[in-house]
């Protein structure tokens, strides 16, 4: 889409992007450069000396079994994450669609998680789960079962999961109650009139109608636990136990920061770059689509 | 609603309020905790109900911060939060407006270049390059200030986007008419443009704002001096100390104050927040 009124000025337009342009190619792509380009070096920890290895790096990487531990922690806890928040916040909004009194206050108590850092989201739960005063610990304690994320993977895995979702739930309810609220009344008096019941008229007519919404917020979680979730791993588990929560994003920057291996981790950002492009394109490509509808 | 169903309306609000209590419930427990004294917390069960300890913990957390060596006080850190997050949000709604602006109304040469330029920037979140960016970062002597804080993070293309799309919105008449009256582009932008986009600027500050404010890995990583500490990553930093047993009631005060601003943003701007987390998507 393009403008038919325009203004005529020869440096003018220059000057107006310039500040973006500077900023984009001084910190966006000065640094992605330099990605690519370290990831096919080799240097040693102390700088200085750096040799060309052509894929190296790559070969090292896709050979580590390591990483591809990490990849399928990664998959497990994005294929968690998106699957729980998704269903839990689109309860939640049908049943916020529902309700017409009090509609306002729920959804004030509903959206404060967003405003919560995922670092910070990562301490709350921390506190909650605590394996010596944990509120929760000790209520499930009571009940026979022992929860100790410090020194049990699969549980730590859990409750990074339960953060990242807790974080991530008022941003899906508010799609999907927009989506919800998008819906022609008439469609659902309509089927009403023919006697479809309230089960019957989400099946049929607004979950199918919902499935865009749907769509683009599953790309958005995916992307959110890929890289968002950063902040609730840094402060809940660090990676452990025994790298049982180390996701992708956790690796470059422990091997990268850490290990002070920045072939290696240039490497895996690479990969990381190729993932988020692809998932950027589907949802681009999805979206034109949509405007179709 | 299309009919009346009293059972199944009792049962959506049910669902709902259990919704609210197991969402606010990890808030009311960091607020609980705040609280009461350190020797309440450490044994179990903890209290779930206030105790009178609440002004005492803040005003420690505030003026000496958390009880290890190395604490900073967490005005510092406060100041420093709301330097970045209000440095960031101005920062980026003041070079993307300029740049959709010229994209939308000027033709020149690189112009989709720009565009594209702009847009590739989506594709990259900064966790995924943070150890280069460290590294230009740190060549133009940046670490260690408020610039480096800010500047990195202000490049993207969400802001740009955003203006672009309301830009392409606003009737050609209205520029038609301030060219016929002989008006600047820039006194067009002025007087016409910027009042109109009044209510954009509003939801996209709302976002970004939270965006800068809940910044944690960059943050982490350029600062080595405690003065340019932010609040999220010393509330991080101190709860994954390892081996220690952290003073609860201290710490819970601290991500109480460290959630605050941010949580007051949404609830009193809830309607600018909506229309700006919907906007930025599109």
């Amino acid at each position: 889409m393009e403008k038919r009124v325009i203004f005529h000025d020869r440096w003018l337009p220059y000057l107006l992007v310039a500040p973006q342009m500077v900023i984009t190619l001084v910190f966006f792509f000065w640094p992605s450069g330099q990605m690519v380009w370290q990831s096919v070096l080799l240097e040693d920890a102390f700088g200085g000396n750096s040799k060309f290895v052509w894929f190296d790096n790559f070969v090292h990487l896709f050979s580590d079994s390591s990483y591809y531990a990490s990849a399928r922690i990664t998959l497990v806890f994005s294929f968690l994450v998106a699957s729980i928040g998704l269903a839990v916040s689109l309860l939640l909004a049908v049943m916020a669609d529902r309700v017409i009194r009090g509609a306002e206050a729920y959804r004030t108590f509903l959206v404060w998680p967003y405003a919560v850092a995922p670092a910070v989201a990562g301490v709350l739960w921390g506190f909650l789960f605590s394996p010596s005063v944990g509120v929760v610990v000790w209520l499930l304690r009571g009940i026979g079962i022992d929860f100790n994320y410090v020194i049990d993977g699969n549980q730590a895995l859990l409750l990074i999961v339960l953060a990242s979702v807790w974080n991530q739930v008022s941003y899906n309810f508010l799609f999907f109650l927009a989506g919800l609220q998008s819906i022609p009344k008439s469609l659902i008096e309509a089927a009403a009139i023919d006697g479809a019941g309230p089960g019957r008229r989400f099946w049929d007519i607004m979950f199918p109608l919902l499935s865009p919404t749907g769509f683009f917020l599953l790309v958005v979680n995916i992307i959110y636990a890929f890289f968002g979730t950063f902040g609730v791993v840094a402060s809940l588990t660090q990676g452990g136990p025994a790298k049982a929560t180390e996701i992708l994003v956790w690796k470059v920057y422990n091997d990268g920061f850490r290990g002070q291996d920045l072939g290696g981790s240039s490497a895996q950002s690479v990969v990381l770059m190729l993932v988020v492009i692809l998932l950027t394109v589907v949802q681009f490509r999805f979206i034109e689509r949509r405007v179709h509808y | 609603m299309v009919e009346n169903r009293p059972f199944v309306t009792w049962i959506s609000h049910i669902v709902l309020i259990i919704g609210v209590l197991i969402i606010a419930f990890p808030i009311w427990m960091t607020f609980v905790a705040a609280t009461h004294d350190q020797a309440t917390m450490l044994r179990p069960p903890v209290p779930i109900w206030p105790g009178r300890h609440l002004f005492e913990n803040i005003q420690t957390v505030l003026t000496s911060g958390y009880n290890r060596p190395g604490a900073v006080p967490l005005y510092v850190t406060l100041t420093n939060s709301m330097v970045m997050a209000l440095g960031v949000a101005i920062g980026k709604i003041f070079i993307s407006i300029l740049a959709a602006f010229a994209i939308v109304y000027f033709r020149f040469p690189l112009r989709q270049t720009c565009f594209w330029a702009i847009f590739v920037t989506l594709m990259l979140p900064v966790e995924v390059r943070i150890v280069p960016t460290y590294g230009v970062v740190a060549s133009l002597g940046m670490l260690d200030s408020y610039s480096g804080l800010i500047i990195p993070l202000i490049a993207s293309a969400t802001a740009t986007f955003l203006f672009r799309q309301f830009f392409l919105s606003v009737p050609d008449e209205l520029a038609e008419a301030a060219r016929v009256d002989g008006a600047s582009p820039m006194r067009f932008f002025w007087d016409i443009l910027l009042p109109m986009s009044r209510t954009s600027i509003a939801a996209l500050f709302v976002i970004q704002f939270i965006y800068g404010w809940n910044q944690y890995l960059w943050p982490l990583l350029i600062t080595t001096k405690t003065s340019f500490y932010t609040v999220v990553m010393t509330v991080s930093r101190q709860a994954s100390v390892v081996d220690t047993v952290p003073d609860w009631n201290l710490l819970m005060a601290m991500a109480m104050l460290a959630m605050l601003p941010p949580v007051l943003v949404v609830v009193f701007m809830q309607r600018q927040f909506v229309r700006g987390l919907v906007e930025t998507e599109k």
